[in-house]
């Protein structure tokens, strides 16, 4: 074919509006900006929100102007709800800044080398911040997360696995009794493990009571991050398994887990980042102590967010300073496990 | 290909079509490709297409699987760009106007060309009528007598008969063959100039699609049609001008244009007579 | 072959098929299942123990435990029973757990559904995943940092946007007050909430927007659709069961969190409607605020609040994945 000594024309998008096009846009920013002045300093809307507002008021007019002359009335119609619709989706981000921002600032001031070396044996949460730290609480969570996960991780895989492999009688119900569970309040269930167990029983509170409580919110998680990511694994798979002879138990043990395996991995690290944070269910179960336990079955034992909890209700601007500082270790710990899910999620796909 | 047809039976279907005289009626000067490409991404899918359409007059598009026909429709009423890596370059005019030119309103264009789709695609939260008239309220148009025009565009698609008693029924409650035509009547009750039609017919059974081509035929006295087809009997009865697609390891390109009954007695490229005769395809 | 003939073939009776599973596969079935049960023996866990626990009290209130307003628990401090006999009633509390996570619904799911059309429809490519990843990281954040937060920086706000709430809009009965106290009030609560709820919200609504078939996108489109007209006539009618499932999932994670709304909610034990007044209170505030200094008697009354709270949130989760699962499985 003679085609390859053609010169064809390079690629174009012709939908993409060109420089001369946006001109309009440009001088539509610039009113905005004026306009969102002239808001906040002569009318009410003061301060970070009120701009926010004069700006999204600004902006739907100016867009919804421009839309409007050159292309008419639904055009201007199109051009207001889509800047309001981006100017709400602009305000779900900014918590997130917000809470960032000031973690960073507020944790950073109450942290020292002794805060990730000491326990609060000693110490008190109003003690000055160079006294006492948070190496109990760690210690205390890592604890807890460990014997939590080695609950629910077969807990909650033994339920995806029955869901996408064995598929057998009550599938269904135990799907949505895994969804229902996983909205349980996670004070309920402190409440459950101190029924079931503390109350009325002479046995005190400890560290493996709290990593029950845990146990229980991180398995819906699990299994329900580990029942999407078997889903995802090709029919064929099993098939050609089963035709090889294999036994079921072989095709899934040899098989099917095997390549999810990053995956399930990815389950496990966002169930743990699910409860990492939980408070609510350790008031009622592990007493919270200050020293450092290694023990789960004897003794109180802390953890990081009842180590901010201590700080918060106390009120103090030192104890104030240390939840802070408390709650940057405990988002870095989270933000760590996040991202590592999500690279494994993104390698898996 | 599964369908073995001869080449003569082909060519005297299509010769028994060409008495039909096209373009009878003034309606504008139609709709031109001028060297149109087509990218995704890195990936040239379609290269340098000219073709034109003259109004009133049905055009089919044949080819084998992946030779860039669909891709070519969808350049014709700007459907092209809503995928992200989409790229394209070359003109297309509509009475004269490029309709990629900057500035241009590409939901005016889409009204004036309209468009049906592989699978029939009825809006399951409306009934039969407004379905029809959907159009006019997504375009935001007004009209007064939408009760005329819902029964002019049914009567159109050959659709009113069996649905005048139930047109607040939903439009899921129809056969597949029904649905295709509802969709068909709910292009046209936006008027449109020119109807592009991606086989419109490949999910039915052929008692509708034959209801289908009737259908297509009566259109095309008053406005322009594009269909895209893999059946070759198809696009023999009821077109007046065929092009055909190839791609061939290349970018697909149009190897050979004319009127049907040509394309189908004595095509003048090799490809072509291998493809209409079932050789190859 | 008439038809008369072919009347006359009897139809061969189907043959059953069994397959009969080696042991290893019996005990692997046996385990697995014993394992996918946890989720229905933990649940009726949950509702046996709070009930054992809870019983005594429930039934020597009876219904007074949810309609009655009043909490007083008449123990001495030397643990003798006092004077005046106990007297345990939720009823404040629930009000006060529906009102704020009611707040937290009307704000947040507007702009759930929002962020879910711009990061579905709008959002330039080159920035969705990263929008998205930032909806997700706050997911992850505990409840105790919403509180830490809101308490802090939201509050101040919050305030400042409720005293010009009353300013304008103070003769409708919901945002009037009947002393000028701002802070602490179920709309900040409301508003803390509603952030918390925002991520899961905004997922299921990006889940259901985009099992929206395609084809009817571009049906809607190619009649000469503006963005926003296609979304009103396709989108957000196919979605629409999916997002109010969402939204009722949202209502049930409000209703049931502890934590955050302790720390900005003053718990007030009374029925407070005035939304923008600084008093109120929820069920799980309730019960991490008596548990501390609670009597034997107390406990089993906190156990049965924690049972009214187990099953309020379980059906609002029921409902909700009905609602979702529907929708979803429509777009498969």
């Amino acid at each position: 074919m003679s085609t390859a000594t053609l010169s064809y024309p390079k690629p174009q998008k012709p939908w993409r509006p060109k420089q001369r096009d946006l001109i309009p846009t440009y001088l539509g920013i610039l009113v905005v900006f004026l306009g969102t002045w002239a808001l906040v300093e002569f009318t009410g809307f003061a301060g970070k929100l009120g701009a926010f507002a004069s700006a999204v008021i600004c902006t739907t007019l100016v867009s919804t102007f421009l839309a409007g002359r050159s292309r008419g009335k639904q055009a201007a119609k199109n051009a207001a709800v889509a800047s309001i619709i981006t100017s709400l989706a602009l305000l779900a981000m900014f918590p997130v800044i917000s809470i960032l921002g000031t973690v960073l600032v507020r944790g950073t001031k109450g942290l020292y080398v002794g805060f990730f070396t000491t326990d609060m044996g000693l110490a008190s949460v109003n003690d000055p911040l160079n006294v006492g730290g948070i190496l109990h609480a760690i210690i205390g969570t890592f604890i807890m997360i460990i014997i939590a996960t080695l609950i629910s991780v077969p807990l909650g895989i033994s339920t995806a696995i029955y869901l996408t492999e064995i598929r057998g009688p009550g599938s269904r119900l135990i799907r949505f009794l895994v969804q229902a569970m996983s909205g349980v309040p996670s004070i309920v269930a402190g409440l459950f493990i101190y029924s079931a167990i503390i109350s009325g029983s002479g046995r005190g509170f400890n560290g493996l009571w709290g990593a029950l409580a845990l146990a229980i919110l991180m398995l819906p998680t699990v299994a329900r991050t580990a029942e999407e990511v078997l889903l995802l694994i090709a029919e064929d798979l099993r098939e050609a398994g089963l035709a090889l002879g294999a036994t079921q138990w072989r095709t899934v043990a040899m098989v099917v887990v095997p390549a999810a395996k990053s995956g399930l991995i990815t389950a496990m690290i966002l169930g743990i980042a699910r409860i990492a944070g939980e408070t609510a269910p350790l008031l009622f179960t592990t007493g919270g102590g200050d020293e450092t336990n290694l023990n789960p079955v004897d003794g109180v034992m802390g953890s990081i967010p009842f180590a901010i909890w201590k700080a918060l209700i106390s009120g103090s601007a030192e104890s104030n300073a240390r939840a802070w500082a408390s709650i940057l270790v405990l988002l870095a710990l989270v933000m760590i496990l996040f991202f590592s899910a999500r690279r494994l999620g993104k390698a898996r796909r | 290909m599964t369908e073995n047809v001869k080449p003569s039976s082909l060519a005297s279907v299509a010769a028994a079509n060409a008495n039909r005289s096209p373009g009878k009626h003034a309606l504008g000067t139609g709709l031109e490709a001028r060297s149109v490409h087509a990218w995704f991404g890195k990936n040239h899918v379609l290269a340098d297409v000219s073709l034109d359409f003259a109004a009133g007059t049905v055009t089919a598009l044949i080819g084998p699987s992946g030779c860039g026909k669909s891709t070519f429709i969808r350049t014709l009423n700007r459907m092209h760009e809503f995928i992200p890596t989409a790229a394209m370059a070359g003109e297309v005019l509509l009475d004269g106007r490029d309709i990629y030119a900057s500035g241009v309103d590409v939901t005016k264009i889409r009204l004036k060309i309209g468009m049906v789709f592989q699978k029939p695609n009825p809006f399951p939260s409306m009934t039969i009528g407004e379905n029809v008239l959907s159009g006019l309220k997504l375009a935001q148009l007004k009209q007064s007598n939408k009760e005329e025009l819902m029964e002019e565009c049914l009567v159109r698609a050959g659709l009113w008969n069996e649905v005048k008693d139930r047109l607040d029924a939903h439009g899921g409650s129809l056969s597949g063959g029904q649905q295709q035509r509802l969709c068909i009547a709910r292009s046209l009750a936006v008027n449109p100039q020119v109807l592009l039609m991606d086989e419109p017919c490949s999910a039915l059974d052929p008692g509708s699609t034959l209801r289908i081509e009737e259908t297509i035929r009566e259109l095309s006295e008053t406005m322009t049609v594009i269909i895209v087809t893999h059946n070759m009997q198809q696009a023999a009865r009821i077109s007046d001008y065929t092009a055909f697609f190839l791609a061939d390891g290349h970018p697909g390109m149009m190897i050979e244009s004319g009127p049907t009954s040509e394309i189908f007695s004595n095509p003048k490229d090799k490809r072509t007579e291998n493809y209409v005769t079932g050789r190859f395809g | 072959m008439t038809l008369a003939e072919e009347k006359q073939i009897t139809a061969p009776t189907p043959r059953v098929i069994t397959t009969k599973p080696r042991t290893s596969d019996k005990i692997f079935r046996a385990v697995i299942f014993t394992g996918a049960l946890s989720s229905l023996v933990i649940l009726a866990a949950i509702a046996i123990f709070l009930g054992l626990r809870g019983f005594e009290i429930l039934a020597r209130e009876g219904l007074s435990f949810i309609t009655g307003y009043e909490w007083y628990s008449s123990i001495n401090s030397d643990g003798t029973a006092g004077e005046d006999p106990s007297v345990y009633g939720i009823g404040a509390m629930l009000i006060g757990t529906i009102i704020t996570a009611l707040i937290a619904v009307a704000i947040g799911v507007p702009i759930s559904i929002a962020a879910a059309l711009y990061l579905n429809f709008y959002a330039p490519n080159a920035i969705r995943g990263f929008l998205v990843g930032v909806i997700d990281l706050m997911a992850a954040f505990p409840s105790i940092l919403f509180g830490l937060w809101g308490f802090n920086v939201l509050m101040p706000s919050g305030e400042y946007w409720a005293k010009l709430l009353h300013k304008y809009l103070g003769w409708i009965p919901l945002f009037d007050v009947s002393t000028p106290f701002f802070s602490r009030s179920p709309f900040i609560a409301g508003l803390v909430l509603a952030i918390m709820i925002i991520p899961i919200v905004t997922s299921i609504a990006r889940e259901v927007f985009s099992q929206t078939p395609l084809d009817r996108i571009q049906a809607a489109y190619a009649l000469g659709a503006t963005k926003w007209t296609m979304i009103r006539a396709v989108v957000l009618p196919f979605g629409y069961s999916g997002v109010v499932g969402g939204a009722m999932l949202g209502l049930g994670r409000a209703m049931g969190e502890t934590v955050a709304v302790f720390t900005v909610l003053n718990i007030i034990f009374q029925a407070n409607f005035q939304i923008l007044l600084g008093a109120g209170g929820n069920v799980a505030s309730l019960i991490i605020l008596k548990f501390g200094e609670a009597s034997a008697e107390e406990i089993k009354a906190l156990m049965a609040a924690g049972l009214m709270l187990f099953l309020l949130t379980l059906v609002v989760n029921m409902l909700a994945d009905l609602l979702v699962s529907r929708t979803v499985k429509q777009g498969r």
